[in-house]
């Protein structure tokens, strides 16, 4: 129990989040909302980490959390410049435009 | 000065670094003098040597110049042996090395590639020192290589001629078939002795058997077969014609082929304990002398001639090797560097001369018209003869009074042969220098004496032809024989004359008699009768037929050995080549190919397919991860 609430609602919160966030990767296009839903994905394990971090009063994977969390922001930088470089070139971030490797 | 012997083979090297890489920017006239001024240090540096070599009481220096090989037990310094026997060997090298650079700056200067003629020349002389210096057997294999090496350069010099290529790589091959002997001699010197510096495997000798000694000692001569052309192995020799004269001159005289005798006086402790190895290199040095002394007697190209006879030469050379005279051997090996020097320069004189034609049937009194080389000529062809009291007397008569000493038949054959060389040098002189011009108009009017460069080789090689054979004077002459005195620290096992006074003076009159009768044979066909030989088409006997071919030795290597070799070669082309190897890796080509263009179906390029692809990728590995 963390402040009065069962960890399988933590668990549920964050795999319902998780499954968001990786249908959305499979199903949209948009090089951005794919790029979020990364995100989500990422935030949903944090959150797992957090919980499960409390319940064993355990500083460690609060730790963790601040690593993924700083490496996440890195890659948003980097990804975003990316996508920002594509759309310069090719003036769209579809990602079933950006289709040029297969040939 | 003995600690400066290193420099020796470095003036060379470094003559040769400095014509390799700046000789297309100097001058012709720079790019002999480095050549010839870095061959007369070393000749300097040699006299030195050998004069303080002669005052002191120690005969054998050991100057270690530097750590070469050292790995586990093999231990192989680089150092290199001064003793009487090198130290003669360096005078002649270098001596008569030099004599040919000068030579060479006359007879090349119109030659396009002279720097690059000079480069070779170099590194020959220093492979040669090389190989003559070293104090194990690896330094010799080294110069043995280098010296394989650059004569393949200077036989095939003129490489837009496709006749000389060959000629080079014929000349490459045997002496690859001869180096792969000597090789194998060198590894099982090592196994056996576990060392291959000279003293130290000397000193050992007696104590292994002697068969395994045998085993050496033949493998050694297989390695001088090939370098000093003996049979089987001799046919490189007359073809390196090919190359320019003075390269004829240095492969036949001072270089090259007195390496395969350097090697066996060097490691003669072998031959005398073994008899079977001795008596192989008797047998073969006396057949060949009497083979290639035949051959020379139909031949009509003035440069074939005398390379049948320096073949037919090291053949007597290795009979008194094979016999046991080894310091007679050395001497004979000096004097016939003096005199084939000589004759091979004189013969590049009257080549050049007659503007490049080296058939002696359209040749002719030239004795008038170039009077120094018809003179030096003649002396070197006396001293080749055989007469006295020119060099080529003393040297052969030695061989042969210890070869009659050890075995009267040897002895008859090499009296034929040292009475056939007499008859055959003089059909050359009598064909080339008397009787009528036989050459054409322009070469007529062309006919000059050579420039000083090269006539002032050609006297001094006559002096030295004339008077070297005072080197060795015959012991019952009452006079010291300085080669035999020279050579006693070298020479292990002595093996010393003991035929009586008497015995000597008629096997030397024999000689002198036999030499004059086959002279006189030889004026008599050649200057009276003005017999001159048939040409080319021409119906000839039988059996003189098949010597003017050579006995047909190359057809027969042809046959025997490169058809069947081409044959098989072909075969293992077709199966093996084209079946085999080329269908395994085209197999493996294909399979790679089809398999790609396969799997390339799955690559659509697009991300979301990538995506789904993973996700059910990883859902799959998590339950196979549960469910196990």
């Amino acid at each position: 129990m963390i402040n009065g609430i069962s960890i399988n609602y933590y668990l549920l919160l964050s795999a319902v989040l998780f499954i968001i966030g990786a249908v959305g990767v499979m199903a949209r296009r948009n090089s951005i909302i794919i790029f979020m839903c990364i995100e989500l994905m990422l935030n949903a394990v944090n959150l797992l980490l957090v919980a499960f971090s409390t319940l064993h009063a355990d500083a460690n994977g609060q730790v963790f959390v601040f690593f993924i969390m700083a490496v996440a922001a890195a890659e948003v930088a980097v990804g975003l410049a990316i996508l920002s470089m594509i759309y310069r070139n090719v003036k769209t971030i579809d990602t079933d435009v950006l289709s040029n490797l297969k040939n | 000065m003995i600690k400066l012997i290193g420099l020796v083979p470095l003036f060379p090297l470094i003559g040769f670094l400095i014509n390799g890489f700046f000789g297309k920017k100097m001058s012709k006239g720079l790019s002999g003098i480095i050549a010839s001024v870095s061959i007369l240090a070393s000749f300097v540096l040699s006299v030195l040597i050998f004069v303080e070599l002669n005052g002191s009481e120690n005969k054998s220096h050991i100057v270690n110049l530097f750590s070469w090989i050292n790995s586990g037990s093999l231990i192989i310094p680089f150092e290199l042996l001064v003793d009487p026997l090198s130290s003669l060997f360096l005078l002649i090298i270098t001596g008569i090395g030099f004599l040919i650079h000068v030579y060479s700056t006359g007879y090349m200067h119109d030659d396009e590639g002279f720097s690059r003629f000079f480069t070779y020349l170099n590194l020959f002389i220093f492979f040669m020192l090389l190989l003559v210096l070293g104090n194990n057997y690896l330094i010799m294999f080294v110069g043995w290589e280098g010296v394989g090496l650059c004569s393949y350069l200077l036989i095939g010099f003129w490489f837009k001629n496709t006749a000389y290529n060959n000629a080079a790589r014929k000349a490459f091959v045997m002496n690859r078939i001869g180096d792969l002997g000597f090789l194998l001699g060198i590894i099982l010197v090592f196994v056996t002795f576990g060392s291959i510096s000279y003293n130290e495997i000397f000193a050992k000798a007696g104590t292994v058997s002697t068969s395994t000694i045998t085993c050496i000692a033949l493998l050694l001569f297989v390695g001088a077969m090939g370098k000093s052309a003996q049979i089987p192995l001799y046919t490189w020799l007359p073809d390196a014609m090919a190359g320019p004269t003075p390269v004829s001159a240095l492969i036949h005289a001072a270089t090259m082929v007195t390496a395969g005798i350097y090697m066996i006086v060097r490691s003669n402790i072998f031959y005398s304990i073994s008899e079977v190895a001795a008596d192989t290199v008797a047998i073969v040095g006396v057949i060949t002398a009497l083979f290639a002394a035949t051959i020379g007697l139909f031949q009509n190209d003035i440069k074939k001639i005398l390379a049948y006879s320096t073949v037919s030469q090291l053949g007597l050379m290795f009979l008194g090797l094979g016999v046991g005279a080894y310091s007679s051997s050395v001497f004979h090996v000096t004097t016939h560097a003096f005199f084939k020097a000589l004759l091979f320069l004189g013969a590049g004189s009257v080549i050049h001369a007659m503007g490049g034609e080296q058939d002696i049937r359209k040749m002719g009194g030239l004795s008038g018209k170039i009077k120094i080389t018809f003179i030096t000529m003649m002396l070197g062809t006396i001293a080749i003869s055989g007469l006295p009291p020119f060099s080529g007397f003393f040297s052969k008569d030695e061989i042969l009074a210890h070869t009659y000493e050890h075995n009267k038949v040897l002895w008859i054959l090499g009296m034929i042969t040292s009475m056939l060389t007499a008859f055959y040098v003089f059909r050359l002189i009598f064909l080339t220098f008397f009787g009528k011009f036989r050459g054409t108009h322009e070469q007529e009017h062309h006919l000059h004496e050579s420039p000083p460069s090269m006539t002032f080789p050609l006297i001094v090689l006559a002096i030295l032809s004339v008077v070297g054979g005072a080197l060795g004077l015959p012991e019952f002459w009452h006079m010291p024989n300085w080669m035999a005195n020279n050579l006693e620290t070298v020479i292990i096992r002595k093996n010393p004359s003991t035929l009586s006074h008497d015995t000597e003076w008629s096997l030397m009159i024999i000689a002198v008699l036999g030499a004059a009768a086959t002279i006189y044979a030889a004026y008599a066909i050649y200057r009276q009768r003005h017999i001159i030989p048939l040409n080319e088409g021409d119906k000839m006997p039988a059996l003189q037929k098949t010597i003017y071919n050579k006995y047909y030795v190359d057809e027969i290597y042809d046959a025997v050995i490169r058809k069947p070799l081409d044959i098989l070669s072909e075969a293992f082309h077709k199966f093996f080549d084209i079946q085999i190897i080329d269908g395994l890796v085209n197999g493996v080509g294909a399979a790679v190919k089809g398999l790609g263009s396969g799997i390339r179906l799955i690559q659509t390029g697009n991300i979301g397919f990538y995506i789904i692809s993973m996700v059910i990728g990883i859902v799959f590995i998590l339950l196979l991860t549960f469910l196990i």
